[in-house]
């Protein structure tokens, strides 16, 4: 919302300054934006007279002229054609700088005659692209005033945020009485006075609506003024339009700009000659056209309030007039509208046909319904003043909606809830001076809400409206005090593992990385997703219309788009939603990872190896641990989900059912549908399916445990077939003496030459833990033996000789 | 005797000038070895009478230590100069480059929230979660936002395809509705944050089509607007780590609170940076209020009797305002190059007692 300080001052009574009233402003909830003042830059501009102008003794095109600054006489150096002696014009001294061309001026001589400063063209001035001659100022312009305040530049443009609750602030005087109940001077009283008519309308209203669309239109406030001569604005209204960026037109259009801007009190004039029939509102009929004030055609429907004549359509209620019924430079006899349109409708409508415009923006947010009638007084003195005329008597279809309400205060509130002491009489002259009507009650106020606050309708309301006007400055800050003297814990152990397992894969080398929710539908199936349920109706961009239904997609071309920016190595991870459909049990939250390339840049002391399947179980596992999930009782299956790749992938479940993790090799078909470069490795933890732990009474360790009798550790390589499964092997061996086996590792696993297609040879280190006597050989041979029988058993394979 | 003298100063002289190990013990054996000059001369021993014996035998044994002596002597410093040898020999180039470590980086979101939540947890709040998708009661209707409300149009919130029963679920576009479920599960006392995602309908320099906020909700019989003060005005200062960080409250407008407010903090944006306590511009950072009456009425608990205030900020506009992240969309785009550089070392988590950040 825009508006100039002597606009302000029209409606506002104050000596208070422009920072002042700027702050204020922000105070009060009408946040500034910006303020704007014209005259800054414009500073160095003033009125001068040309004392002469005679010809440049060496140039045909130049004068020098004498001129008059109202600080002595300078001599300026002038191409202009219409300079000459006698005039007023626009001076600027040597060291300004000109707006139009950004050049500094300094003391010049052109072809041997002296120059200091010059007489400015509108296009020099930044004003315009006028450039044929210098400004003409009038006779009666000060010598040495400053330009801007001649040309009305000088009043600084103030432009606020207005909130959607605080319609009656969307026109100047609104923000007037704000500011005059915060204390910022006195609201001028407004004359609404009623300006009698001298004839009776030859043109009526109706409102032609159904009972149930009654409220589309409720009330429309018509006059009919003859004899008026439009032309252009007079200076002053100009000047304001434009500092609020709006283009002068007409005296009767500038008037019903005037009316919207300065009383939030949106008018339509139409060219009373060109309506055939009574004015009417109602309610469209499909198919019905018209031309709008924008130079567009709209269609109408059934749906939105329209304004017509017996012909048809003029223009959309509340929104927008019509081309044909417009008040133009010749118009002779004007019909003037004031209208009650209903917010919903109004929004909807302009929703439905994009339009913006002033009128739509008050009347969706509510416009003061008791001021429709007096407003029309206002604007037919103003039309009469400007443009002359004879007014009508006033027409009112409809009536005016009830507004009234009334909402109790407890006093006692402002400080309960407003965390405000403040004097009950304070909040009374707060409230009043915003409008409001204060009745004291058995120690409650019972407060009548103004027409215009259509937002106030709750305790609530009124609390804020006194501590917004008393200020939010002045509530004491309370320490939030904790209700525990020392900090409790404040994450649940869902929680607690989310953030356990991220710092756990940034340790382990993998950067974090937050990508969309969401991804393109065709890579969602790939994924075991785009179901129709979880693809959103009005997506971003065609490529972010499905939820994922896992996070590697958005990983995996993460990946991608790094190895074409020239990383070729990537290790990337995401904590985060994915979901399977839309219930509030189909978002689960999965941590997942993806790494491509080597293990790390080339290294004079290390091999450099490619990254592998047994990266993404490593990371898929350290997840796990991180989250608290019993590392040691997971199986090891295949199974993985079909995006990786079938040989060289697996789950990590516990029990067979309760899969918790899947990792292994993208797969090769899905990298290519995706385009991205592989191989590439990835795993997904699922969080949601780790068993919480029982909770705990103590967190007191297992018993320390250990033997102070010495291990041995022997080992075996077998010969089995390639199918055979470490882990079966392990196992095997394992369970040979659960007892004295503390731990068995494969070290070594070959195939190749000295071992037969089809086969290979495994070798494992079994770790002997004695807890009672220190072993024999007897009876080292008894377990060793007993680790052959059991892996031969299991594998089907031999001792490798 | 005057034999022996001769014989020690030679053999001295061969284990003293013994060149390496080897000549060493070759002086040792010739000396001392079973063969050896002083053995022989012990074996002669027997054959002396005793006077002869008393008078040869300490001197011989004298000598016999002398020369072990001389031989450890020399065997000690011959070892030291081998160990020196072998060492000047073993010299490295200390300029190479060390082995690398695994360094992942956690992300700048991630570490913000685990910032705030610290600092909402020494005020006694804890941590509530709800779901992204959602539907129109909690995201809008228990939040008063009537249905004619313009966020509920297609322009600013993603919708899902109309369910046969005419529902049509959404992608919640503020974690307010976290605010609802935690009501209508949680008698008050309440007093919580919700981080998480939020997602509205919107892409350009300054907007992602998904973003992170995180909502507060206090709610009981006795909070006011000057306990909303205190406590994010020490949210901010210690969030921020500015001890006379400038702050004010605005007065705002959100349906679901009433009064409502907007906090703004100092900064400069001198030369076109920005920088957060310093200078005389403000910049909003969150919006907040008491919980409008309203609102309490959707969730069933008596607003006669309990009141409160709630909040919501970007959590990504908070860490790109610490941590001067320039661009939002950089956050979404996981380049290596951005998440190790704006990315937080893994163990570097913030406690309150330890410091925030570094």
């Amino acid at each position: 919302m825009k508006f100039t300080l002597s606009w302000l001052k029209r409606h506002l009574d104050t000596d208070a300054g422009l920072t002042e009233i700027t702050d204020k402003l922000t105070a009060l909830g009408l946040e500034l934006e910006e303020v704007v003042d014209r005259s800054e830059a414009l500073k160095a501009f003033t009125v001068a007279y040309v004392v002469e102008a005679k010809q440049h003794p060496n140039a045909d095109r130049l004068r020098v002229c004498t001129v008059d600054t109202g600080d002595g006489e300078v001599q300026v150096v002038c191409g202009a054609p219409n300079a000459r002696t006698g005039m007023k014009g626009v001076f600027a001294p040597s060291g300004t700088t000109i707006p139009g061309t950004g050049l500094k001026l300094k003391p010049t001589n052109i072809r041997g005659v002296d120059s200091n400063g010059m007489l400015c063209s509108e296009r020099e001035m930044g004003m315009s692209d006028e450039h044929e001659g210098i400004i003409e100022l009038s006779d009666d312009a000060t010598v040495g005033k400053p330009f801007a305040a001649v040309a009305g530049l000088d009043d600084p443009v103030i432009d606020i945020a207005i909130t959607p609750n605080r319609q009656d602030c969307l026109g100047v005087r609104g923000i007037a009485r704000d500011l005059a109940a915060a204390g910022m001077g006195t609201l001028k009283p407004l004359d609404t006075s009623p300006v009698p008519g001298t004839f009776q309308s030859p043109i009526d209203v109706k409102l032609e609506f159904d009972a149930d669309a009654a409220n589309a239109c409720p009330m429309f406030v018509g006059r009919y003024i003859r004899g008026v001569k439009n032309g252009p604005s007079p200076k002053w209204l100009q000047d304001y339009l434009r500092a609020i960026g709006l283009r002068p037109i007409s005296i009767l259009v500038d008037i019903t700009n005037w009316m919207t801007h300065d009383l939030n009190r949106p008018f339509h004039v139409f060219d009373a000659d060109s309506l055939s029939g009574d004015v009417r509102a109602r309610l469209g009929r499909d198919g019905e056209t018209f031309m709008a004030l924008d130079g567009k055609e709209y269609e109408a429907d059934d749906q939105l309030t329209v304004i017509a004549d017996e012909d048809g359509m003029l223009g959309l209620g509340g929104i927008i007039g019509g081309e044909s019924s417009g008040a133009t430079e010749t118009t002779v006899n004007c019909f003037l509208e004031a209208a009650l349109f209903d917010p919903v409708r109004t929004a909807a409508t302009g929703r439905r046909l994009g339009i913006e415009s002033d009128a739509r923006y008050r009347f969706e947010r509510g416009v003061d319904p008791a001021f429709v009638r007096p407003s029309m007084d206002v604007a037919t003195r103003l039309v009469l003043e400007l443009c002359g005329g004879e007014a009508s008597d006033v027409i009112v279809a409809g009536a005016e909606p009830d507004w009234a309400k009334t909402v109790e205060l407890r006093p006692s509130r402002v400080h309960h809830l407003g965390g405000l002491d403040l004097p009950e009489n304070d909040c009374t002259r707060i409230l009043e001076d915003l409008g409001f009507r204060v009745e004291p009650s058995n120690g409650v106020l019972s407060v009548d809400v103004p027409p215009w606050r259509c937002d106030a309708d709750g305790e609530a309301d009124l609390v804020e409206e006194v501590i917004r006007v008393h200020g939010y400055d002045s509530i004491p800050s309370v320490p939030m005090t904790n209700p525990h003297p020392v900090t409790r814990t404040a994450l649940t152990t869902s929680q607690r593992r989310v953030a356990a397992v991220k710092r756990a894969l940034a340790a382990a080398g993998l950067s974090e990385a937050v990508t969309w929710s969401f991804m393109p539908r065709a890579q969602a199936g790939l994924f075991g997703g785009g179901e129709d349920s979880v693809i959103l109706a009005n997506p971003i961009s065609s490529d972010l219309d499905a939820m994922r239904p896992s996070i590697l997609p958005n990983l995996i071309t993460a990946a991608g788009r790094n190895v074409d920016r020239g990383h070729d190595d990537v290790g990337l991870f995401e904590v985060g939603p994915q979901y399977v459909d839309d219930t509030a049990k189909g978002q689960t939250t999965v941590a997942a990872g993806v790494r491509r390339g080597g293990s790390g840049a080339r290294h004079w002391a290390r091999q450099q190896r490619d990254i592998d399947a047994f990266d993404a179980k490593s990371d898929a596992l350290m997840a796990l641990a991180a989250a608290g999930a019993p590392v040691d009782s997971l199986q090891v299956m295949g199974e993985a989900p079909s995006w990786y790749h079938p040989g060289r992938s697996g789950t990590l479940r516990l029990g067979p059912k309760n899969i918790l993790a899947a990792f292994g090799e993208i797969h090769p078909g899905v990298l290519d549908a995706l385009d991205v470069k592989g191989p590439m490795v990835g795993f997904e933890v699922h969080l949601d399916s780790i068993p919480l732990p029982k909770a705990k009474a103590t967190r007191t360790r297992d018993k320390w445990d250990v033997s102070d009798l010495p291990a041995v550790s022997r080992d075996f390589a077998f010969l089995v077939d390639a199918e055979v499964s470490a882990s079966t092997l392990e196992r095997a061996a394992r369970g040979a003496d659960k007892g004295l086996i503390t731990d068995v590792s494969v070290f070594d696993v070959y195939e190749g030459k000295g071992v037969e297609d089809g086969k290979k040879s495994v070798a494992i280190a079994v770790r002997l833990q004695p807890h009672e006597k220190t072993l024999t050989d007897a009876d080292i041979e008894a377990v060793s033996s007993k680790v052959v029988a059991n892996v031969v058993k299991a594998t089907g394979g031999s001792l490798r000789g | 005797m005057q034999d022996l003298d001769t014989l020690e100063k030679d053999m001295v002289a061969a284990i003293t000038g013994a060149a390496d190990m080897q000549a060493l013990e070759a002086a040792r054996v010739a000396a001392l070895g079973k063969k050896g000059q002083l053995t022989q001369l012990m074996r002669g021993l027997g054959q002396m009478d005793a006077e002869e014996r008393q008078t040869v035998a300490p001197r011989l044994n004298q000598l016999k230590d002398a020369l072990n002596d001389a031989v450890n002597e020399r065997r000690t410093a011959l070892n030291a100069a081998e160990l020196e040898a072998r060492l000047a020999s073993e010299k490295i180039d200390v300029t190479l480059p060390v082995r690398p470590r695994p360094a992942g980086t956690i992300h700048p979101v991630s570490q913000v929230i685990d910032e705030l939540t610290a600092v909402f947890a020494d005020m006694g709040f804890e941590v509530a979660e709800g779901p992204d998708i959602e539907d129109d009661f909690h995201n809008f209707t228990a939040l008063n936002i009537p249905p004619e409300h313009p966020a509920r149009q297609m322009h600013d919130t993603f919708y899902f395809p109309e369910k046969d029963d005419g529902e049509r679920l959404l992608l919640r576009t503020h974690t307010s509705p976290v605010q609802i479920r935690h009501m209508q599960a949680h008698k008050p006392p309440i007093r919580i944050i919700a981080p998480g995602r939020t997602y509205r309908c919107d892409s350009d320099q300054t907007h992602t089509p998904m973003f992170h906020q995180v909502e507060g909700l206090v709610i009981d019989k006795s909070t006011h607007m000057g306990h909303l003060k205190g406590c994010l005005e020490e949210f901010a200062r210690s969030f921020f780590e500015i001890e006379d960080l400038r702050m004010r409250f605005r007065p705002s407008y959100f349906p679901f609170t009433e009064p409502s407010a907007e906090l703004d903090i100092g900064c400069s944006y001198a030369g076109g940076e920005l920088r957060i306590g310093e200078g005389d511009d403000w910049l909003e950072i969150l919006g907040c209020g008491m919980v409008n009456p309203r609102v309490l009425d959707h969730v069933g608990i008596d607003p006669d009797t309990y009141q409160g205030f709630a909040f919501g900020m970007g959590i990504d506009r908070i860490a790109m305002l610490k941590y001067g992240i320039p661009d939002l969309r950089d956050m979404f785009d996981a380049d290596m190059r951005w998440l190790r550089h704006y990315g937080f070392v893994p163990l570097d988590i913030p406690t309150l007692a330890g410091g925030l950040s570094r």
